[in-house]
C-alpha cells in the first residue's frame, strides 16, 4: 500500500518536473483523438445512412465491419505505416479507421430500429424519403448514434497510445518509453492522465447524451414516471 | 370519389392479399371495410394512398387513375390514421398534428390555430396537451391525436385503419359517437377499417364485407342485415341479426306523425317542462335519431306500448311497439318474396 502511495507521489513529482513536455504530449494526444474522431463522424454517419437506404452499400459496409472488428488496432496502425509513412497523418488515418466502426454500426442500428408503423405513418402522410429521413428517422436514431460516438471516443483515447509506434506522438511516448527504460513513474505519468481523460470524456458525453434523451422520446416516459 | 375496378394485389412473396375488388365509395359518405384478420382490409386501404400498388386493375380518385397522380401530393390530400397509431415519439402533440400542414407549407399562425381547433375537437384541451409527448398519453388519447393528425390539413378523403382498436369498450363507444358528430361537420369521404361488425354497422353508410381478399357483399348496413348475401356474411353478422337491425333502424323511419287515439295518453303525459329526464320508471321520450332498439327497450322498461318522439322539446309523433315489431315482420316478408 505504502509502495503504491510513494509510486503515485513519484509520478506526481515526475509530472510536475516535466510539465511542459506533459502538456505537449497531451496536446498531441488530444489532437490525434479529436481529428480522427471528427473525420470518423463525418464519414460514418452518412455512410451508415447510405447503408440503410441501399442494400448493396449495406452488404459492403457490414462486410467491412465484420472484418474490421477482428483486426487489432495495432495492425491498423501498422498497415497505415507502409502506405503513408511515419508521423501525424498515418496515425490519424489509423485511428480514424478504427473509430469508424462503432459509429457506423450504431447509425445503422439506430435508423433501422425506428418502427415500421412510424415510417408508414410518415410516408402515408406524404413525406418524401428525404423528409422521412430528416424529420423522423434521424431524430429518433440520434440517441443511439450518439451512444456510438461515445464508445468510439473512449476507444480512440486508448488506441491513440499506439500512435507512438509510427511517430504520431501523444502520451504513448511516455508509456512505451517507460516500458523500455523500466521506468514505472514515466509509464504511469503517461498512462494515468489517459485513463482520466477517457473517464472524463465518457462522463461528459454521457451527460450530453442524457440531455439528448430527454429531448427525444426514449427517456421521457421514465422521467415523467 | 374512390373507385376500385377489378383490383388485384399480390405481394412479392406470393401472398394474394386482394383479389378482383370492384366497388365505389361515394363522395361525402363513410364506407366501412370489415372482415376477419388478414382478409386484406389494410392492403385495400393502402392501395388508395399508393403505399401499395395494384398488380392488376385500377384505382380511381375523382375519376383519375391514381397511378397518374404524384404519390406524395395524393397522400397529402388524404388523411391517414394507421392501424398502429404511429405517432412520432420525438415530437410534441402539437408538432405531430401539424405534420401535414407543415409539409404543405402553411404559415405558422394558420397551423397553430388549426392545431388548437383540432385538439379541442378531439377533447384534448390544447393548453394541457400541446407540449406533451405521445409517451405521456394514454392509448385512447394517442388514438385521438392520430385522428387529429389525419384531419389536420382538411383532407378530401380520410383512410382510418381500426382507429379505435385496442381500446376498452366504453372509451371506444365514446370515440365512435364523437367521431360521428365530427363527421357531420367535416363532410369528408371516409374509408374506415374494422373487424368489429357492430362498429361497422354503427359507422358506415355502406359496408364492404371482405373475406380472403374478395368482396363478399357491398351494401348499406340495413340491406346487409336484411339480406346477407352468403353464409359467411350471415355468420359474420352473428346470431342476433334482428337485434342489430333494430339498432340501425332510426325512430324517424318508423314513427307516426299522426298520433292514433289509443296512444294519445303517452303524448299527453309528456310535459316538455320537466319530463325529459328519467326518474323512477317515468316515461322517457325518444328523439328521431334514436334507434328502434332504444325505443323498444324504453317501452319495455316503462311498461308502455308507445313513446312520444320529441325534438326541440316538442312532441313530433309517436313510435309504437307494434310498429317496431311490424316493421320487422314486413322486412321478413319482403325478403322472402
Ligand atoms: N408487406 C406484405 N408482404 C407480404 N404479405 C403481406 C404484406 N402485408 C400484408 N400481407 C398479407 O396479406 C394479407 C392481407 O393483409 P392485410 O394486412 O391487408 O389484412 P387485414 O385485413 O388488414 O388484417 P388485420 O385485420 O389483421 O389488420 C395477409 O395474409 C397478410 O399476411
Ligand atoms: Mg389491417
Amino acid at each position: 500500500m505504502s509502495d503504491l502511495i510513494s509510486l503515485l507521489a513519484e509520478t506526481w513529482a515526475y509530472l510536475l518536473a516535466n510539465s511542459a513536455r506533459f502538456f505537449e504530449l497531451l496536446r498531441e494526444h488530444l489532437t490525434l483523438v479529436f481529428v480522427s474522431e471528427a473525420l470518423a463522424i463525418i464519414v460514418a454517419v452518412p455512410l451508415g445512412i447510405a447503408a440503410t437506404r441501399n442494400d448493396r452499400v449495406n452488404s459492403i459496409v457490414s462486410g467491412f465491419g465484420n472484418v474490421a472488428q477482428t483486426v487489432p488496432t495495432l495492425a491498423v496502425i501498422a498497415l497505415a505505416f507502409p502506405i503513408l509513412g511515419l508521423g501525424f497523418l498515418p496515425s490519424v488515418v489509423g485511428l480514424f479507421a478504427y473509430s469508424l466502426l462503432p459509429i457506423l454500426t450504431n447509425t445503422i442500428a439506430g435508423i433501422e430500429s425506428v418502427s415500421d408503423s412510424t415510417v408508414d405513418a410518415a410516408r402515408g402522410m406524404g413525406m418524401t424519403d428525404w423528409e422521412i429521413l430528416r424529420k423522423v428517422r434521424l431524430p429518433l436514431a440520434l440517441p443511439v448514434i450518439f451512444a456510438g460516438i461515445r464508445t468510439s471516443v473512449v476507444l480512440n483515447v486508448g488506441s491513440a497510445y499506439l500512435a507512438f509506434f509510427i511517430g504520431g506522438g501523444g502520451l504513448g511516448v511516455w508509456v512505451i518509453g517507460g516500458i523500455k527504460l523500466f521506468s514505472t513513474t514515466q509509464l504511469l505519468a503517461g498512462a494515468i492522465p489517459g485513463a482520466l481523460l477517457a473517464i472524463t470524456l465518457d462522463g461528459l458525453l454521457g451527460l450530453a447524451q442524457r440531455r439528448l434523451g430527454t429531448e427525444t422520446a426514449s427517456d421521457r416516459t421514465a422521467a415523467a414516471a | 370519389m374512390i373507385q376500385f375496378d377489378n383490383v388485384h394485389k399480390q405481394y412479392s412473396d406470393g401472398t394474394q392479399a386482394v383479389n378482383g375488388l370492384s366497388f365505389e365509395v361515394e363522395e361525402g359518405t363513410t364506407t366501412v371495410l370489415v372482415g376477419p384478420s388478414g382478409c386484406g382490409k389494410t392492403t385495400t386501404m393502402q392501395l388508395v394512398n399508393r403505399l401499395e400498388e395494384p398488380t392488376e386493375g385500377t384505382v380511381y380518385y375523382d375519376g383519375t387513375d391514381i397511378q397518374e397522380l404524384p404519390a406524395t401530393e395524393l397522400r397529402r390530400q388524404i388523411g391517414y390514421v394507421i392501424q398502429d397509431i404511429g405517432l412520432f415519439d420525438h415530437m410534441t402533440i402539437a408538432e405531430n398534428v401539424a405534420t401535414v400542414p407543415e409539409l404543405k407549407g402553411w404559415d405558422d399562425d394558420r397551423t397553430d390555430e388549426r392545431v388548437d381547433e383540432l385538439l379541442d375537437l378531439m377533447g384534448l384541451p390544447p393548453e394541457e396537451y400541446r407540449e406533451s409527448y405521445p409517451g405521456e398519453l394514454s392509448g385512447g388519447q394517442q388514438q385521438r391525436v392520430g385522428v387529429a393528425r389525419a384531419l389536420a390539413a382538411g383532407p378530401d378523403v380520410m383512410l382510418m385503419d381500426e382507429p379505435f382498436g385496442a381500446l376498452d369498450p366504453i372509451t371506444r363507444e365514446n370515440l365512435q359517437d364523437e367521431f360521428l358528430d365530427i363527421q357531420e361537420e367535416i363532410e369528408t369521404t371516409i374509408i374506415f377499417v374494422t373487424h368489429d361488425i357492430n362498429e361497422a354497422l354503427k359507422m358506415g353508410d355502406k359496408i364492404a364485407m371482405m373475406n380472403d381478399g374478395e368482396l363478399v357483399q357491398y351494401d348499406t348496413p340495413a340491406a346487409m342485415l336484411e339480406a346477407p348475401a352468403t353464409k359467411f356474411v350471415e355468420d359474420f353478422i352473428g346470431p342476433d341479426r334482428t337485434l342489430k337491425q333494430l339498432r340501425v333502424l332510426q325512430v324517424s323511419e318508423i314513427m307516426r306523425t299522426e298520433v292514433p287515439d289509443e296512444h294519445r295518453d303517452v303524448v299527453d303525459a309528456f310535459d316538455p317542462a320537466d319530463t325529459v329526464m328519467a326518474d323512477g320508471g317515468e316515461l322517457i321520450p325518444v328523439t328521431p335519431t334514436d334507434s328502434a332498439q332504444v325505443a323498444l327497450s324504453r317501452c319495455i322498461q316503462a311498461g308502455v306500448r308507445a313513446l312520444p318522439v320529441v325534438e326541440d322539446a316538442t312532441v313530433i309523433g309517436v313510435v309504437t311497439e307494434e310498429d317496431i315489431r311490424g316493421y320487422h315482420a314486413d322486412e321478413i316478408e319482403a325478403t322472402s318474396e
